[in-house]
């Protein structure tokens, strides 16, 4: 019997019902008295300067009540950092792609609102654009920020053992280029929100965000009003996967809005929004010369990326910072050189997506030790179990290795196919000849546990336990739908020997709940856990005080579970949860059970000059096996098989964690074979889900299988760490290098699309090398 | 100028006056409050506002208001009766078909289109019947675990 009540089982989410019987109120769903509809026009050019803005006949319009440009923010800029602080809620002097917010209108129905949006005239002058990074940072090349030499929106430059000594005494050195594309977060849910300004300067903000508090923080600086005036709250969130971090022109338009006309406003955006101007993965040109022993250790790997920023900064720095310091997970890496450039182009902006920058570096890594596996006559599973961390492993960069289950995801994973047999088999099937050519491929990730991030990092959680013997956890941290909530009840549950149904967790309410600094980087499990465990640990001892009074017995002897309180080896010696939480409020001159607990990484910062230092408390690794079948005669790819191993330190809920793993593998598998945002001269040229080509049902492998490894990480709660990320990092690397393994050709260039597929089998039967040049 | 319109939604039925340019997705959601049937993409590709009319699953975003005169809507808000959950319904909650919730009531509407129809699909016609609605979240894998998992149950 399992020593947990709750934790490991597969209990259903605490928001199931409100979603399944459309009760769940999302942003869009919302309405406030008197509210107004807002509409923002954005940019038809990609780079120009706005000479005049004529908001006359728009104003004119019955039914319109209130107009705003750029120019009503007074200059305020944000940004990810104080010096990377860009972009202003609408543009004020100068667009720079084609969405750029330029003004926006506040209107009684949408319909007017859209009319006058047309009305406005503005006046631009067009300036010479560029759209390729590598273009764009050469001398003379059109400035899409005035202060900013070569475009470079952020560098950085990590160089850690002696990578040249290292490839002078390497028996093997390989050199490649990889292409990462532009993809987008893929959430169903628009963009909205409602926003309400009262005198004096009281804001009250409902938005789809994955991350409330950086409106709270955002809001209040852009309206100068104190942070105790901001007042965000939560409502569902359909989807988040990085994309509803930050706060955009339609919040700010929102809270601009109703100060003005004195209305709350409503805003939200279309898809097409979404898909014409919305922020995306960052993609990324990536270099990479990696040398090795004849028996294939790693000696090191020296490597350039040129990351697609688009027109602004936003998180970037993160992104570019995190692709090269995870170089060296999840295989032992003793020399790293790595330099990257972060490059402003004319195009919607690129920020963080699930994996955060890691997958793409990962893809080239992952790609290149196949080929380089291949150079050397190695099994591709062989190099890897050559090279895999293990416990207690420091890396060149000073990431300190706690837990680590890599090998043994490796083997069971492999196992789990019979990778050997299989890979044989399947090689005899290729040579019979035929239409398809079916091949086995793997990949191996390693990822954070929790982002440690500068500035505040902690996540704070407030547990009340009412007199009835339910109870109510208050978190900082959101969920977006990754079961968020419902791993904080489980945890709250456990501890209190109650069920799921005796908890309710609150979204965010920035009056109400603790600030957070965002549910992101998989902090929620292993950041806001901890700070959980602090706070119900909390309301667990002042419970436990009265029940030993009550039941005339030690603290340290009282027990709680199925509901009740127990005295420990004695049966006769207990009572109901729900008494005891009466009487417990009845005690003496009454208790209130409230418990509260923060907890941040307790992590040395990393070093931003250097590249040095953990990033997270926790890491997490793991191993995916991809079988695919390749079209000859259409070019197409099926994804046959998935298996996905994770060491996730401890299971919380084996339906959330195959959910993630599904996630992730729906995503990784859109990038790997057919998604992209197709951009010519900055326009999207498929801002639609159908010609986007995101995946349906009909899309997904037959087989996939999710097999969980438990190292109980020492600093996790309850040993457990993240489940949700890491996954969708090796899963483009594991498709295309089954795809290699079943054509012998390295698609070095996503997505791999029928078009490529085709020309480079062609290519291949006139005797072309075995790898397909990166640009189609 | 806006037009009478009698719709019959969850078996009721509303008189309303709207206009010809309002599509039914919108008439459910502003009109009758009926705020379960999700605005996605408004161009008929993501299925988030898909409901049942007439026994067809329809996205509502496509339909003119006016188009659905006098017909039988069925919404999510619907789908249960006098408390008692469907059992697509209890099949999404048991599976964990749901995680961010989006596209749930639209999936949950195209899955019951499909079992009205074909009450013992196959694990492909389920696919082939779901392959009109986007998720991001699942990659559809327990949504067609509950679907099956429904049929099941409604055939016992």
């Amino acid at each position: 019997m399992s020593e947990f009540a709750i934790l490991g089982k597969p209990t259903p989410r605490v928001d199931g019902i409100p979603k399944v019987t459309g009760k769940a109120q999302y942003a869009a769903d919302l309405s406030v008295a008197g509210m107004l509809y807002g509409e923002v026009l954005r940019s038809p050019y990609p780079h120009a300067r706005i000479l005049s803005i004529d908001t006359s006949r728009a104003e004119r319009l019955p039914g319109v009540r209130g107009v705003i440009t750029g120019k009503d923010f007074n200059g305020f800029r944000h940004g990810f950092m104080a010096h990377t602080r860009d972009e202003s809620p609408l543009a004020p002097d100068k667009v720079r792609f084609i969405g750029d917010e330029v003004a926006a209108v506040a209107a009684i129905d949408p319909d007017i609102a859209h009319e006058a949006v047309e009305l406005i005239r503005v006046e631009y002058e067009q300036l010479p654009a560029v759209f390729d990074p590598e273009e764009a940072m050469q001398e003379g090349a059109p400035a899409i920020h005035d202060h900013v030499q070569r475009n470079i929106s952020a560098e950085m430059h990590f160089n850690f053992g002696d990578v040249e000594a290292a490839f002078a005494r390497a028996d093997h050195v390989r050199e490649d280029r990889f292409y990462s594309q532009s993809v987008l977060h893929g959430f169903l849910e628009p963009h909205a929100c409602i926003a309400q300004y009262e005198e004096p300067g009281k804001i009250t903000f409902w938005g789809s965000k994955q991350s409330p508090y950086f409106p709270y923080r955002n809001l209040a600086s852009a309206f100068k009003v104190p942070l105790s005036n901001v007042r965000v709250i939560q409502p569902v969130v359909g989807g988040g996967f990085g994309g509803k971090n930050d706060t955009f022109a339609l919040d700010y338009a929102a809270v601009m809005l109703s100060k003005k006309t004195g209305h709350p406003v409503k805003f939200v955006y279309d898809i097409e929004d979404v898909l014409m101007a919305g922020r995306r993965r960052h993609p990324m040109i990536i270099y990479m010369k990696t040398g090795v022993k004849k028996d294939g250790t790693l000696l090191a790997t020296e490597c350039r990326v040129i990351a697609d920023g688009g027109a602004y900064t936003a998180v970037g720095p993160m992104t570019i910072y995190l692709a090269g310091a995870f170089l060296t997970l999840p295989y032992k890496l003793p020399n790293l050189k790595y330099d990257a450039w972060r490059v402003y182009t004319n195009k919607p902006v690129s920020v963080a997506q699930r994996g955060h920058g890691v997958p793409q570096t990962r893809f080239a890594a992952d790609c290149q030790l196949d080929l380089i596996a291949k150079d050397l006559g190695l099994d591709p599973v062989e190099i890897r179990l050559k090279n895999a961390i293990e416990p207690g492993h420091v890396t060149v960069n000073k990431i300190h290795i706690s837990s680590c289950g890599l090998k043994e995801t490796i083997n069971r994973s492999t196992e789990f196919v019979n990778w050997k047999e299989r890979k044989q088999e399947l090689a005899k099937e290729r040579e019979k000849g035929g239409r398809y050519l079916r091949g086995i491929g793997l990949a191996c990730n390693g990822f954070m546990s929790g982002a440690r991030l500068h500035g505040h990092t902690a996540c704070a959680v407030v547990v009340k336990v009412h007199e009835d013997g339910t109870v109510s956890v208050l978190p900082g941290a959101t969920d977006s739908g990754q079961g968020a909530e419902t791993v904080l009840a489980t945890m709250a549950a456990e501890v209190l020997g109650i069920t799921l149904e005796d908890v309710h967790v609150s979204r965010v309410d920035s009056f109400l709940t603790p600030v957070d600094p965002g549910s992101y980087g998989s902090r929620v499990t292993s950041t806001a856990g901890p700070a959980l465990l602090i706070a119900v640990g909390k309301c667990r001892t002042q419970l436990a005080e009265v029940a030993a009074k009550l039941l005339d017995a030690p603290v340290a002897e009282i027990e709680f579970r199925e509901r009740k309180a127990f005295v420990k080896g004695d049966p006769t010696k207990q009572m109901p949860f729900g008494k005891l939480c009466r009487l417990a409020y009845q005690y003496g001159s009454g208790q209130v059970i409230i418990g509260e607990g923060y907890f941040g990484q307790n992590v040395a910062l990393p070093n931003w000059d250097t590249g040095e230092g953990d990033v997270a408390n926790a890491y997490t690794f793991g191993t995916q096996v991809a079988e695919v079948e390749v079209d000859r005669e259409t070019g197409q790819v099926k994804l046959k098989k998935m298996i996905v191993a994770h060491d996730l330190g401890k299971m919380f809920n084996p339906l959330i964690v195959e959910g993630q793993h599904d996630g992730s593998i729906y995503g990784g598998m859109g990038q790997a074979l057919y998604e992209e945002c197709l951009n010519e001269d900055g326009l999207t040229l498929n801002p639609s889900i159908l010609d986007y080509k995101m995946p349906t049902a009909l899309d997904m492998p037959g087989v996939m299988e999710s097999i969980n490894i438990e190292t109980n990480d020492p600093l996790g709660p309850f040993g457990a760490k993240e489940s949700a990320e890491g996954t969708q990092v090796s899963t483009v690397p594991a498709i295309v290098n089954a795809i290699y393994d079943a054509t012998g050709i390295m698609f070095t260039d996503l997505p791999i699309t029928p078009e490529k597929v085709l020309r480079a089998l062609e290519q291949k039967e006139q005797g072309g090398g075995p790898i397909v040049p990166a640009s189609i | 100028m806006k037009y009478p319109l009698k719709l019959h939604v969850n078996q009721r039925t509303y008189n309303l006056e709207v206009y010809p340019s309002q599509n039914l997705r919108d008439v459910l959601r502003e009109e009758l409050g009926l705020t379960g049937t999700k605005e996605g993409c408004s161009t008929g590709n993501c299925g988030a506002c898909t409901v049942i009319m007439n026994g067809m699953s329809v996205k509502s975003c496509l339909i003119l208001a006016l188009q659905a005169d006098g017909k039988e809507i069925l919404t999510v808000e619907g789908l249960s009766t006098n408390g008692q959950l469907h059992p697509l319904q209890e099949s999404f909650i048991d599976k964990q078909a749901v995680q961010c919730g989006y596209c749930t009531p639209g999936m949950l509407m195209s899955a019951k289109a499909l079992l009205d129809q074909n009450p013992n699909p196959t694990e492909e016609e389920v696919r082939d019947g779901l392959h009109g609605n986007i998720c991001r979240c699942t990659g559809y894998v327990k949504i067609v675990e509950a679907v099956l998992d429904a049929a099941e149950k409604i055939g016992q």
